[in-house]
């Protein structure tokens, strides 16, 4: 499979180094990172469109760096479509049967067949400017898959399209990953996204891969604050000191479960803080009194914005804690009022 | 009167000096052109379309501005395609060469290619005969001068072109060959055309490469100025207003075309 050995790349001032990726057979891989960090470039460069400046590209063990993009079968799907404005829908869907030299037969077939698997069939004599961004997009979906192309890369695929179609896109995504087996590469700057489609996620901060793990797994543990911060993760603390098991944070201790002396930052996971409107009893670690500063939908939890009343110095330290719908009810919650709240030692990740 | 609508107001004005400048440039194109159209009587317009002479160099100077545009088409039209796409050394240098028969006073281009055509040239000496005085030598001359129109429109109407078609068509299995005549070309059709029909217009019209190069055959702007020459105003208007109507008609059809023809394709 797809394996990227140290990939580096300089063009003008951006650049990119030592990126290495091995992809598994049949795999959904997403690459996530923040916009400008050379996701576009990465994937130009995997299909050939772009010369690395150092690193190998293999494919099943065989050198693909110096082949040209026509000949590797990796299609590209774009953001923005790319669908060429003089074909018709049909004659797009063709376009690299008839490149590659397709029989007559097989060049009506195989558009036939994928049109009708995205449901774009009404649509084949049409030209793709008159065509919404939902519809071009499953035509560019259906031109790159016509060639059976061995790795499937997708640039922002989903990025212009509103709510409805980018959910319905994430399914044909995944479902052509499963049925057809295609290997995809997906770069996208959107976290949720990535929870949403991928089996494994790798995340680019400052032009270079710093994790690579399943989905669960990267947002269970992410390898640094970075990662953390950028996956949108609420509670990313810097620790000012470490002692014992416990930890200073704005002048608040924290206890966690393990600490260790390079304990740089916590995170404290919003969904394992407990929320109440009177005083623990029984706990006597993690307890904390608060304020209410805000809250806000994050489906199919609310999100509340508190302040911990008890910091000695500084600025005071806001949390944001996820409550169910009921508890928010029950919480009675209102803007500026008193509040308890509570987690578990586990509850407590350690960078 | 409200403040909105006196603002409003005072933006009228701005835009009828604007329209007032506008329209002294439109008067310098027009004026000349519609007075010397107006002031030719029918019967000496009769008596130019029935002059065989006057027919004959109409149909050498469309002709060989045709032949110009069409071979300078072929080979400057990958070179435009080049300059679009690739970055290379020498690229703004190129791009200067190809802008200077702009700059170069025609009748000194006209002698500068007489060095290269004439009889003790070496494309003289190959055909073993100088290619002044002949319909090919009137082409050269036309395109020496009026090339920057068809490079530079071309490699405006590829550069319109998004890139990113052509990468997709790349990862899609088609050699580069394949891209510029699927995707490229047709794209940026539209802008190439029109590109050709200036450089044809502007072939036609010139006067001082030609007339070194070839006093004979006669092209008709020569002949408008041996005809001004030797029996005045009046015997050079007919002509000059038979070739002035002859081009704008031609003009006119051509851009209708190429733009009706190009009218689904968005870009270029």
């Amino acid at each position: 499979m797809l394996e990227l050995c140290g990939i580096s790349k300089r063009l003008g001032s951006f650049h990119m180094s030592d990126i290495s990726l091995k992809l598994k057979e049949s795999e959904y891989f997403l690459l996530l990172g923040p916009s400008g960090v050379g996701k576009t470039v990465l994937i130009e460069i995997i299909a050939g469109l772009l010369r690395p400046t150092a690193g190998r590209i293999l494919w099943c063990d065989q050198d693909l760096t110096f082949e040209q993009p026509e000949a590797r079968r990796f299609a590209v799907v774009y953001q923005d479509y790319a669908l060429f404005p003089h074909l018709t829908v049909a004659q797009n869907i063709a376009y690299g049967l008839r490149a590659n030299g397709t029989s007559r037969e097989a060049l009506k077939e195989r558009p036939a067949a994928l049109a009708e698997m995205l449901e774009i069939t009404h649509l084949m004599d049409r030209l793709p400017p008159t065509l919404s961004g939902g519809e071009q997009q499953r035509v560019a979906l259906a031109r790159a898959l016509a060639i059976k192309p061995r790795l499937l890369l997708l640039d922002e695929p989903l990025s212009s399209l509103d709510t409805t179609n980018r959910a319905r896109l994430q399914k044909e995504l995944k479902r052509i990953n499963r049925e057809l087996g295609t290997t995809i590469f997906h770069v996208t700057h959107d976290p949720e996204e990535a929870m949403a489609v991928g089996d494994r996620i790798g995340v680019m901060l400052d032009s270079r891969i710093r994790q690579v793990s399943t989905v669960e797994e990267m947002f269970r543990r992410p390898s640094d604050p970075d990662v953390a911060r950028f996956l949108g993760m609420a509670n990313v603390l810097p620790v000012a000191a470490v002692n014992g098991d416990t930890c200073t944070v704005q002048g608040i201790e924290v206890h966690a479960d393990p600490v260790c002396d390079s304990t740089s930052h916590i995170w404290i996971r919003p969904e394992e803080i407990i929320m109440s409107s009177r005083p623990f009893e029984g706990l006597d670690r993690n307890r904390f009194e608060c304020r209410i500063l805000d809250w806000g939908h994050r489906d199919p939890l609310i999100a509340v914005h508190v302040a911990l009343t008890k910091s000695v110095d500084g600025e005071p330290l806001d949390l944001t804690c996820l409550v169910t719908h009921a508890s928010f009810v029950k919480l009675g919650i209102c803007i500026g009022s008193k509040a308890y709240l509570a987690f578990r030692e586990s509850a407590v990740y350690c960078f | 009167m409200t403040t909105a609508a006196r603002r409003a107001r005072r933006l009228n004005w701005f835009e009828m000096i604007l329209a007032f400048l506008g329209s002294l440039v439109l008067l310098l194109v027009l004026a000349p052109l519609i007075r010397i159209t107006l002031a030719t009587p029918v019967g000496d317009l009769h008596k130019a379309i029935i002059d065989h002479e006057v027919l004959r160099s109409i149909a050498i100077t469309i002709y060989s501005a045709f032949l110009a545009t069409f071979f300078s088409a072929i080979a400057g039209i990958p070179l435009a395609y080049l300059l679009a796409r690739k970055k290379f050394v020498g690229r703004s240098l190129l791009l200067a060469v190809i802008d200077l028969p702009i700059v170069v006073p025609h009748s000194a281009a006209g002698i500068a290619l007489l060095t290269v055509i004439g009889r003790n040239s070496l494309i003289g000496r190959i055909f073993g005969h100088s290619l002044a005085g002949t319909v090919a030598g009137i082409s050269i001359a036309m395109a020496f001068v009026s090339l920057p129109l068809l490079i530079n429109g071309a490699r405006e109407a590829f550069a319109a072109v998004p890139p990113r078609l052509e990468k997709a068509a790349r990862t899609l299995g088609a050699p580069p060959a394949r891209v510029f005549f699927t995707v490229s070309l047709p794209l940026a059709w539209r802008g190439i055309a029109s590109a050709m029909i200036m450089m044809w217009a502007r072939g036609i019209s010139e006067f001082g490469a030609v007339v070194i190069i070839a006093y004979h055959p006669m092209v008709t702007p020569v002949m408008v100025f041996q005809r001004f020459n030797d029996y005045g105003l009046v015997a050079a208007r007919s002509v000059a207003v038979l070739l002035i109507l002859i081009c704008v008609a031609l003009f006119v059809i051509l851009r209708a075309l190429s733009r009706s023809k190009s009218e689904e394709t968005p870009y270029a």
